[in-house]
C-alpha cells in the first residue's frame, strides 16, 4: 500500500510541475501535429490510401511527441539537482521509475487524443467505429514505449547532447512496438475481428511487461551518484 | 591476464594462419554452389561475421551484468571492447550481405526479416558506443552504459521476432540465402574452419582492446597517485 503511495506521490509532483509551467505537455501536442502537418504535405493521403498510411502517420507523430515529453521530463529534474533529491529519499528507486512513468504515460496519452482528434478532422475519417480496439491498441504501445522511454530519458539526462542521444537510444529499442503497434491499428482501423491482429496486441503486452519489470529493477543503477 | 600463458603475439601469428586457411579452403576447397556460381564464396564469410557479432552482442550483455553486480572494471572493460569489435563485424555483415544480394537477388538491400533485424542490431550498438563517448560524468559512464547495453540486449530477440511476424505477413517475392536446405559436407567444414578463423580473430582484437583499457587504468592510477604525491609534498 505504501509503495503505491510513493507512486502516486511521484506522479503528482510530475503533474504538479507540469500544472504550473504547462510547457511539456503543449510543445508535445504542437510537435505532434506538426509532424502530421508536414507528413499531409508530403503525401497527401486521400481515399483508400489513408487507410493504408494512417496508422504508420499516427504512430510516428507519437514516437516524437513521446521523445519531446521524456526529454522535459528528466531534464526538469536536473535543474536545482532534483535528481540527487529524488535518489536520496528512503524508497525503493524502482517506485520513483514507475511514478514517473505514469506520468509520461499520462501526458503521452493526452497528447495522442489531441493528435488523432486532429487526425480525425484533417482527414474526415472517424475513429468512432473501431474505437474501443484502436484505444486499447494504442494504450498498450504507448504503455511500452513510454516504459523504455522513460528510463532511457532518465539515463541521457547524464550525457551530451541528451536531444540527440535520446531517440538514438529509443527508437532502434523500440522497434517492435512501431511494427506492432501499426500492424494492429490497420487491423483496428480497418474493423478486422480482433483475432487476427490479436498476437500482435500480445506482443505489445509482452514488451511492455518485459521493459517494464527490467527498467524498475535496473533504475537504481541510472539514479545513483 | 593470461597474456603470459598465451601472448597477443602468438595469438595474432594464430590468426594469421588461421584467415589463410580458411581462404584457401573459401577459395579452392569449397565445392562452386550450382546456381549462385562463384559469387556464393562470400557466405562463409557473411555468416561468420553475423555469428560472430551475436557473439558479441551476448558478451556486452554478460560484461553489462557482470559490472552492475560486482563493480568489477573488467566486466566493464568486456562490455566496451565486445561492443566495439561487436560493431566492426556487424558492419561486415552489413557490407558482405548487399555485395552478395546484388548478383544473386538483382537488389542491394531488401528489407526482408534478417536484413531488418541485423541493421537494428548495428543501430543498437551505435547507440550503445554513442551514449559510452557522451555520458557528461566519466565516472557515471560504466553504469549507464551497463544499463543501455542489458536493455538492448533483452530488445534483439523482441525484435527479431516481431520482424519476422511482420514479414512472414507480407511474404517477400526474394528466395531466402543459400543455407537451411541441407549444405554440403564440404561447404559446412569451409564454414566451421572460417567461423573458427573469425572467432580467432574477434578474441585477439577483443584482448587487444582490454589490454589497451587495462593500461589506460593503470595510467590514470598512477596519474593520481603522482598528483597526490605532489600535493602533499
Amino acid at each position: 500500500m505504501r509503495n503505491v503511495r510513493i507512486i502516486l506521490v511521484i506522479f503528482a509532483k510530475d503533474l504538479r510541475v507540469e500544472w504550473r509551467h504547462r510547457e511539456t505537455l503543449v510543445s508535445m501536442c504542437v510537435f505532434g501535429l506538426l509532424v502530421v502537418f508536414l507528413f499531409n504535405s508530403a503525401f497527401e493521403p486521400a481515399g483508400e490510401e489513408k487507410l493504408r498510411l494512417l496508422p504508420g502517420l499516427l504512430w510516428i507523430a507519437f514516437a516524437f511527441a513521446g521523445i519531446l515529453g521524456f526529454n522535459r521530463s528528466s531534464a526538469a529534474e536536473l535543474e536545482n539537482s532534483c535528481l540527487e533529491g529524488m535518489a536520496l529519499a528512503p524508497v525503493d528507486p524502482g517506485l520513483i521509475y514507475l511514478g514517473k512513468m505514469l506520468a509520461n504515460l499520462f501526458f503521452l496519452l493526452i497528447a495522442e487524443a489531441v493528435v488523432v482528434f486532429a487526425v480525425s478532422l484533417w482527414y474526415n475519417f472517424s475513429f468512432l467505429p473501431s474505437m474501443k480496439w484502436f484505444a486499447l491498441t494504442v494504450f498498450l504501445g504507448t504503455l511500452g514505449y513510454v516504459a523504455v522511454g522513460t528510463i532511457f530519458g532518465a539515463v541521457s539526462a547524464n550525457t551530451r547532447m541528451r536531444e540527440v542521444m535520446l531517440p538514438v537510444l529509443q527508437f532502434p529499442v523500440a522497434v517492435p512496438v512501431f511494427i506492432a503497434g501499426i500492424e494492429a491499428s490497420t487491423g483496428a482501423l480497418r474493423g478486422l475481428p480482433p483475432a487476427e491482429y490479436a498476437s500482435w496486441l500480445r506482443l505489445l503486452i509482452g514488451f511492455s511487461v518485459v521493459f517494464l519489470v527490467l527498467s524498475y529493477l535496473l533504475f537504481e543503477y541510472v539514479l545513483e551518484e | 591476464m593470461g597474456n603470459k600463458t598465451f601472448p597477443l603475439t602468438l595469438h595474432l601469428l594464430l590468426t594469421l594462419v588461421w584467415v589463410f586457411v580458411a581462404l584457401y579452403m573459401i577459395f579452392q576447397y569449397a565445392p562452386e554452389e550450382t546456381t549462385m556460381g562463384e559469387v556464393q564464396r562470400i557466405f562463409y564469410i557473411h555468416v561468420s561475421s553475423a555469428w560472430t557479432a551475436f557473439l558479441a552482442c551476448f558478451l556486452v550483455f554478460v560484461g553489462s551484468v557482470g559490472y552492475l553486480w560486482k563493480r568489477a572494471p573488467f566486466a566493464d572493460d568486456l562490455a566496451q571492447a565486445s561492443g566495439e569489435v561487436g560493431l566492426v563485424f556487424c558492419t561486415c555483415v552489413l557490407v558482405t550481405g548487399p555485395l552478395w544480394a546484388k548478383p544473386v537477388w538483382g537488389i542491394w538491400w531488401t528489407w526482408d526479416a534478417r536484413l531488418t533485424s541485423t541493421f537494428v542490431l548495428w543501430l543498437l550498438y551505435i547507440a550503445y558506443l554513442m551514449l559510452r563517448s557522451y555520458v557528461l560524468n566519466p565516472g557515471r559512464a560504466e553504469v549507464l552504459a551497463a544499463v543501455a547495453g542489458i536493455i538492448g540486449f533483452v530488445d534483439v530477440p523482441i525484435v527479431y521476432m516481431s520482424i519476422r511476424w511482420w514479414r512472414t505477413q507480407h511474404p517477400q517475392p526474394v528466395i531466402a540465402g543459400g543455407e537451411g536446405s541441407g549444405l554440403d559436407p564440404a561447404m559446412r567444414i569451409t564454414l566451421l574452419v572460417t567461423w573458427g578463423a573469425f572467432l580467432c580473430l574477434f578474441s585477439y582484437l577483443l584482448r587487444q582492446r582490454l589490454w589497451l583499457a587495462e593500461g589506460r587504468r593503470e595510467a590514470r592510477k598512477l596519474r593520481q597517485g603522482l598528483a597526490l604525491q605532489t600535493s602533499k609534498e
